[in-house]
């Protein structure tokens, strides 16, 4: 029988480290933004992108080599979960929109003339410069609103103090993520937006949880040390932070191994997401309060009183 | 908490039930539907372009061109007044948006003939009680002269919905299954294509505006159609749809257009057996086009498609039926795709696609496939989990978590919202998150009692104290999913939408459906059924 009940645990005992180790994750983060920086896809970059299916396998040097004889800038071609799906990406053409239209149709010409197998064309994406550039803008502003949203909410919920806090976190959570992709350079496309929006969504989920008692105790014990009565609102919620974690890794984890390779990246960008979100809920959210100087003469009458 | 009315268990049991109904008509094909009775819900969810394979098309009206053509009917109307009261200009200047001239004796009886001529001539696009559409400024004799924003905003307002309609006339001639047309903004046209994997075809009878117009060739002078000299006033230098290398030399006065069109249909000459398109004039065409060839017998006529000429016959004889045919050495499939554009009509200014996205069937299938099985195993997962965490409460939180993915299901049928394969991600992601209502709950209760409460007050007070985390903390979840909702489009979109869902459903199902659960036992429960050990 699992029981994490009744830890006592001294999280905030351990806070410089966990403080240290953040700081060096985003600071690296940071820097692999600038040094690396994101592999967009053709959401972001514009381009084309075209998935096949052969009847046999592909020698993929050799069809790449054909492709880069088109002229047309640089192709990539990668395996796509199995030796007969090919990926093939074509960077975006000079000229305008209509431009990139041509593409699809020249590499379609050339597979068709070079490759002996039957080919089925199973995607087909092509995205303008006009496109691409408003699709990250949006997806830029889609994340500072959320974060400034919940920023909001918490503030009219909570204090600005724990408000404060949890946007800290969630910044966090949202600069690890891209952190994480700019170092391992795995395709940043539109998708990843959602992940990252339900990053947000989560991380935040899991830190209210963890304020919610922090206030609740801060009623209760009115002159109780604020570090031991962090360390007991992290205990007290300790349990349900990780059963909450372990169910939706479980869920997350089915649909990255068998959920098939098109939201591989998708759901990569969220098991990362819910394991930093969970970490800062603890390690972050948590322990900031304890310098953010949080009220402590709170209405003893609850604020919620259900009574049904 | 745990006491439920009669009522109460009425009404919550008949909301999951009819969400329920709802779910049903997705486990079963169409035929077998068909026996089902009348009353029984039939929708099944709608899936996105991504899952049934599909095309989307994003396009552009090129608004640019329209106030080209605009600022274009305006000079030759500014000059044409100008030259009737004799008027001598100098440095005309044609640019973007507007007319720039430097004239004597420019006065305002003058400029009153500019603003009623271009108000003639633009009468359909001028909305009621419009009292000019120009702007124009004198300083000394320097005139400038400007359409007026509203009119400009008109204009290409009026464009993009005749585009629109006539996007949607060339696809149905196709013959596409079900597709979808709509605004998007104030200049973007999206189709969505259901079926379609491959969108050549349409983008190609996209791709053309489709002028069709009949115009002279200029027979006064000699030239080499393969290096042209300079064209004659009045006339133009136009390529051939066959050989971009071979000019024409064409009269720009255009004696018939397209709009005097009222049928065309593919077919074959009699005699060559050549493909060919015969079309059908309306009256004012008919009468324009017997005029000409009457005029004109022994010359060639241009039929120029989209400033190409698709060939120049001579005219044998007057043509007065009103009716004629093209054949300028098409295969059959391109007579018919030029029929189809003729009888649609021609686009008012050029469309740019902006972005395509296809997919096979194929694929759609397999990530439905992978999607289903990841669901189960998911499900599966957190299910054993749940039972080894939290023993018999775990059991009936599980119960819920059934109930509540096919809630998800039926809401999304009952909606006819679309699941796109983000979207799939979303249910499966709210499998590990709608369980934590549950989770929040029995931990409470857990904290009860090891604070020394009874069974029953420990439940109850479990659920009246975790009613505001599970609020806070689900509130912040949806906030995340309605701006997604708002930022995204397409597959993205669907996430959002089920993980909105999914966080109603789950929400519900744990403070009602769950509840109601424990309350039906309320009175055998023990410790140990929420996974505490029996003397804890």
């Amino acid at each position: 029988m699992l029981n994490i009940s009744g830890t006592q645990i001294n999280f905030l005992k351990v806070r410089v480290i966990t403080f240290i180790l953040s700081a060096i994750l985003i600071f690296l983060s940071i820097g692999a933004f600038f040094v690396n920086g994101l592999n967009f896809g053709i959401d972001f970059k514009g381009g084309t992108l075209i998935e096949i299916e052969t009847s046999q396998e592909i020698e993929i040097s050799g069809l790449r080599d054909n492709l880069n004889t088109l002229e047309l800038g640089d192709v990539q071609v990668q395996e796509f979960g199995s030796s007969k799906n090919l990926l093939i990406r074509v960077e975006q053409q000079l000229g305008g929109d209509q431009v990139q239209q041509d593409v699809v149709q020249i590499v379609k010409d050339s597979l068709g003339s070079y490759l002996s197998s039957d080919i089925n064309f199973r995607r087909t994406e092509v995205v303008g410069p006009k496109v691409s550039g408003e699709l990250i803008q949006s997806g830029a502003i889609a994340i500072f609103v959320a974060v400034f949203a919940m920023l909001v909410y918490i503030w009219f919920r909570f204090e600005w103090q724990f408000s404060l806090g949890a946007v800290l976190a969630l910044v966090h959570d949202v600069i690890l993520t891209i952190g994480v992709f700019c170092i391992t350079q795995l395709e940043f496309n539109l998708p990843i937006i959602a992940a990252i929006l339900t990053i947000v969504g989560y991380s935040m989920n899991d830190t209210v949880v963890v304020y919610d008692r922090v206030r609740e105790n801060l009623r209760k014990y009115r002159s109780k040390e604020i570090t031991d009565l962090l360390n007991l609102s992290i205990n007290d919620t300790l349990s349900r932070t990780i059963v909450t974690s372990v169910t939706t890794l479980l869920a997350l984890l089915s649909l990255f191994i068998f959920g098939g390779e098109v939201i591989k990246g998708f759901t990569f960008a969220m098991i990362w997401g819910v394991i930093v979100g969970t970490y800062s809920s603890i390690f972050v959210a948590a322990p900031l309060l304890r310098y953010l100087d949080v009220k402590r003469e709170w209405n003893t009458t609850s604020a919620v009183d259900s009574t049904r | 908490m745990l006491y439920f009315s009669n009522l109460k268990i009425f009404s919550v049991l008949t909301v999951i039930i009819i969400t329920l109904l709802f779910a049903v008509p997705n486990f079963f094909g169409k035929d077998q539907l068909e026996t089902f009775p009348n009353f029984f819900p039939k929708q099944k969810v709608n899936l996105g372009l991504d899952l049934q394979g599909g095309s989307h098309l994003l396009l552009e009206v090129d608004t640019e061109e329209i106030i080209k053509e605009r600022v274009e009917n305006l000079n030759a109307d500014v000059r044409r007044v100008l030259k009737k009261n004799n008027l001598n200009y100098s440095n005309f200047k044609v640019s973007n948006e507007s007319l720039k001239f430097i004239v004597e004796g420019f006065n305002s009886e003058i400029q009153k003939e500019i603003s009623e001529l271009s108000m003639s001539n633009s009468q359909n696009i001028l909305a009621m009680g419009d009292q000019t559409n120009l702007i124009i400024t004198q300083e000394e004799n320097t005139v400038q002269i400007n359409f007026t924003e509203e009119f400009i905003k008109q204009s290409v307002s009026n464009a993009v919905a005749q585009s629109l309609e006539i996007v949607r006339r060339r696809i149905d001639e196709l013959g596409t299954r079900e597709p979808s047309i709509q605004r998007e903004g104030s200049s973007r046209i999206i189709i969505q294509l259901p079926g379609i994997d491959d969108p050549d075809r349409i983008k190609s009878l996209l791709g053309q505006t489709a002028k069709l117009t009949f115009q002279l060739v200029d027979t006064s002078v000699n030239f080499d159609p393969f290096n042209p000299s300079k064209a004659p006033i009045g006339s133009e230098i136009l390529a051939s749809d066959a050989d971009e290398e071979f000019k024409y030399i064409v009269k720009k006065r255009i004696m018939v257009g397209g709009e005097n069109l009222v049928d065309a249909q593919p077919g074959f000459d009699p005699q060559t057996n050549e493909p060919i398109v015969s079309f059908r004039f309306d009256r004012i065409g008919a009468t324009k086009f017997g005029r000409v060839t009457q005029q004109n017998v022994g010359k060639p006529f241009a039929i120029v498609l989209d400033n190409k000429v698709i060939s120049a016959p001579v005219i044998r004889e007057a043509i007065l039926g009103g009716s004629g045919q093209i054949s300028g050495g098409f295969d059959s499939e391109e007579a018919n795709d030029l029929a189809i554009l003729l009888r649609a009509g021609a686009l008012p200014a050029p469309l740019i696609i902006l972005e395509e996205r296809s997919v096979g069937p194929d694929l759609g299938a397999d990530s439905i496939e992978a999607g289903q099985f990841a669901a189960i195993i998911g499900f599966i997962a957190v299910i054993i989990f749940m039972i080894f965490v939290y023993r018999y409460f775990g059991l009936l939180a599980d119960i819920a978590l059934i109930i509540n993915l096919f809630m998800v299901l039926g809401v999304l049928s009952l909606f006819q919202a679309t699941l796109t394969l983000p979207g799939i991600a979303g249910i499966i992601l709210t499998i590990g998150m709608a369980v934590d209502a549950n989770v929040l709950i029995f931990e409470r209760v857990k904290e009860e009692i090891r604070n020394g409460s009874n069974m029953m007050n420990a439940v109850e007070n479990g659920y009246k104290r975790a009613l505001s985390t599970i609020l806070d903390a689900n509130i912040t979840t949806l906030i995340a999913a309605i701006i997604l909702f708002f930022m995204a489009s397409g597959p993205v979109r669907g996430f959002s939408i089920t993980l909105a869902i999914g966080i109603f459903t789950s929400v519900f199902t744990a403070f009602t459906f769950t509840r109601l659960l424990i309350s039906f036992n309320a009175k055998r429960l023990k410790p140990n059924f929420v996974g505490l050990s029996k003397n804890a």
